[in-house]
């Protein structure tokens, strides 16, 4: 009989864990799969609700925005896909970081019965907002579609800050949700981050707007970053600011490192705190 | 030699409880005072006293692959902490454990069933927690919707099962799980006794056939000493025995019990008017000590003392066992002149009742001194209550239930 031989110790790092983690892959896949079936239980247009919401919110957004406000937009594209195009991460980033940094107090009873890499639990909420997300990005083509708008060469780079996107989400709500464990208090804060978020980052506006020299400075924001290279994939002629767009980048490695290594650190308390 | 499946040595795990400080105030005065002292960090007087509890210290044991350790001790023992502790779910404060094999455990039934969910979607979301694959879980799902018994009800939302089914269907998943070490704690509480044999049966192949190793807690001593071969008795976080599994469960019952405290003494004021009467009357074990406790095979001995001051030719003693309920399960009698007299008009005696015959329950005795057709002289009812312990009888599982006073070895046949 030749089994692996497993050791716990108090303040052992388990070289186990990224194992498991592959182990238990078919978890991030089946909690997510559970939230998405949960959602639309006993509903009568059940799934279509994912699309019909997304669907309700373009028509309203480019309506407003549109036609009643007439608002300016750069370039010749129109404004509602300029909008559009920062919805469309912004939503996903806002609904993962909500749904994530409370995942692992929504998941108490799992935690507190049940051995597998917590890692999973604020990743399959992510993945449930990336799931959303792909779906109203099929509605951003049909919206192009209308418009009759053909994107540019760039949007070859769009995976890349749809990673960017996931990135930040992650990481920010991994250090979050670990917090949140013991100090209760983040439950409250977060809402609220979030819907401040919605006016600080360039959703309704262009970065451009903003003065050169506090360029990099607004760049912090990591979902500024993010949006910016959306748009320019998306749209096209709008020149990319590159200081601003790693300055971003940068603010979500460091938060994806501080998230990881917070979240490993206290994951074995969880059990003892939720 | 094969290595052990489980080993701890010198395992701990301590948890900080907060108390807060209760303080006393005269006046409002005081209390505005302290509390601006405090606010100011002034004050010497800490707000919250911490205290130190440790739900396990110096735990060392170790289990061979293929045994079937039972994990015994009254509430608040520590049985569930280990558990957790060998599950992974929380993390020891001192010392080591080894484990060889994959560790399943089984804490808590219908862990992460969703209530919306179908009993079809359940099976898939709890089989895939528990750490089956979903192609395993595709390949067993007939096995265990049949183990289950709720075909009918595969596509409902479990929030409409009743509690029975969906402790069946919790169970079913768990059953199939195929690690080397189970551990299960107390979940086989629930549900009907059915089940409850279906479900030691399971285990025991389990561990019979394919050699797995399982860790138990439970409550019922009857079906530890049916599935388990050895087993550690916890009391306040440490193990206070562990070895064969009759010695322990019987360490166990033994010291769980009030000694002394069901002995029938004779009141002062009685003396006055009764002429003939009991002393005193106390339980017995084999062993002689005083107890009221006792396993099912042991014997249970009554001692007592009376004094006879006015001797008739048929003077009797008379004893009545009788059930909870008081139902007389029993009488035996015995003319007085069979006792011998140790003091003055004093008389001694003991009788012995047999061993594996009282059905596991509680039960309690009634004395009578009497002559036939002239007087009672005494009568003392509902004395030396005593509790049979089920250790290992075919009935164990139905522990709690009414299944008679008596267990009885009829001789059978099939024809």
């Amino acid at each position: 009989m030749n089994s692996k031989e497993l050791i716990i110790e108090p303040g052992r790092s388990e070289k186990n864990y990224w194992r498991d983690l592959w182990l238990y892959r078919e978890l991030f896949y089946i909690l997510s799969w559970r939230d998405i079936k949960v959602r639309y239980k006993q509903t009568v247009i059940g799934a279509a609700w994912s699309v019909v919401r997304p669907l309700l919110t373009m028509i309203i957004f480019t309506y407003i925005f549109g036609r009643v406000a007439k608002l300016p937009t750069e370039g010749h594209a129109p404004y509602a896909i300029m909008v559009y195009a920062a919805m469309l991460p912004w939503q996903f980033f806002s609904s993962a970081l909500s749904e994530a940094s409370i995942s692992l107090i929504g998941n108490t009873n799992l935690i507190t019965k049940i051995y597998f890499p917590r890692l999973i639990i604020p990743a399959s909420s992510v993945i449930v907002s990336l799931i959303d997300f792909a779906i109203s990005f099929g509605l951003m083509i049909v919206l192009m579609a209308w418009y009759r708008f053909l994107p540019s060469w760039q949007i070859v780079f769009l995976p890349l800050f749809i990673a960017m996107a996931f990135l930040a989400s992650f990481g920010i709500s991994l250090y979050i949700t670990a917090l949140n464990v013991k100090y209760r208090d983040f439950r409250y804060i977060i809402p609220f981050i979030v819907q401040f978020g919605l006016y600080i980052s360039p959703v309704g506006f262009s970065s451009s707007v903003i003065p050169n020299k506090w360029r990099i400075l607004y760049s912090i924001n990591p979902m500024v970053g993010v949006i910016d290279g959306f748009r320019w994939s998306l749209l096209g002629e709008q020149k990319m600011y590159w200081p601003g767009f790693f300055t971003s980048l940068a603010v979500i490695l460091i938060f994806c490192w501080v998230g990881v290594s917070y979240f490993r650190k206290t994951e074995k308390t969880f059990a003892d705190n939720i | 030699m094969s290595y052990p499946a489980i080993k701890t040595e010198n395992l701990s795990k301590k948890f900080v409880i907060d108390h807060e400080v209760q303080e006393r105030y005269l006046s409002l005065r005081d209390v505005i005072a302290a509390k601006a002292k405090r606010l100011t960090g002034r004050s010497k007087v800490p707000k919250n006293h911490k205290e130190d509890f440790y739900a396990l210290s110096n735990i060392n044991f170790e289990v061979n692959p293929g045994d079937r350790l039972g994990i015994i001790g009254r509430n608040g023992a520590g049985k569930s902490t280990l558990l957790k502790i060998l599950s992974r779910i929380t993390e020891p404060t001192t010392g080591r454990i080894t484990i060889r094999g994959r560790v399943a455990s089984l804490l808590e039934v219908g862990t992460g069933f969703h209530p919306e969910l179908t009993g079809r979607e359940n099976i898939f979301l709890n089989g895939a927690i528990l750490g089956m694959s979903r192609a395993e879980i595709r390949s067993k799902f007939d096995e265990i919707v049949d183990f289950a018994e709720i075909e009918k009800f595969l596509d409902t939302p479990v929030k409409r099962y009743s509690s029975g089914m969906y402790v069946r269907l919790a169970f079913a998943v768990a059953a199939h799980l195929e690690p080397e070490i189970l551990v299960v704690d107390e979940v086989l509480a629930v549900g009907d006794a059915q089940f409850q044999q279906k479900c030691l049966g399971k285990m025991q192949d389990v561990s019979r056939n394919d050699g797995r190793t399982v860790l138990f807690v439970s409550h019922n001593m009857g079906v530890i000493a049916q599935l388990c071969n050895r087993a550690i008795l916890l009391n306040k976080g440490i193990i206070e025995a562990s070895g064969d599994v009759n010695t322990v469960i019987d360490q166990y019952i033994s010291g769980s019990r009030d000694s002394g405290e069901n002995t029938y003494r004779v009141s002062e004021t009685a003396l006055d008017s009764k002429r003939n009467y009991f002393n005193t009357i106390y339980t017995t074990d084999r062993s002689g000590r005083v107890t009221s406790d006792f396993s099912f095979d042991d014997q249970v001995s009554l001692k007592f003392q009376f004094t006879i001051n006015e001797m008739l030719p048929n003077l009797n003693i008379g004893i009545g066992f009788q059930d909870k309920l008081q139902n007389r399960v029993f009488t035996v009698l015995k003319p007085v002149s069979y006792f011998k007299n140790i003091t003055g008009n004093t008389f001694a005696g003991t009788v012995t009742l047999p061993s594996s015959v009282i059905a596991p329950n509680s039960y309690s005795f009634v004395f009578v001194i009497w002559a036939k057709d002239v007087a009672l002289y005494d009568s003392v009812e509902n004395i030396c209550s005593v509790r049979i312990h089920d250790n290992g009888t075919d009935l164990a599982v139905y522990e709690g239930f009414d299944y008679g006073s008596i267990i009885v070895n009829p001789i059978w046949r099939n024809d």
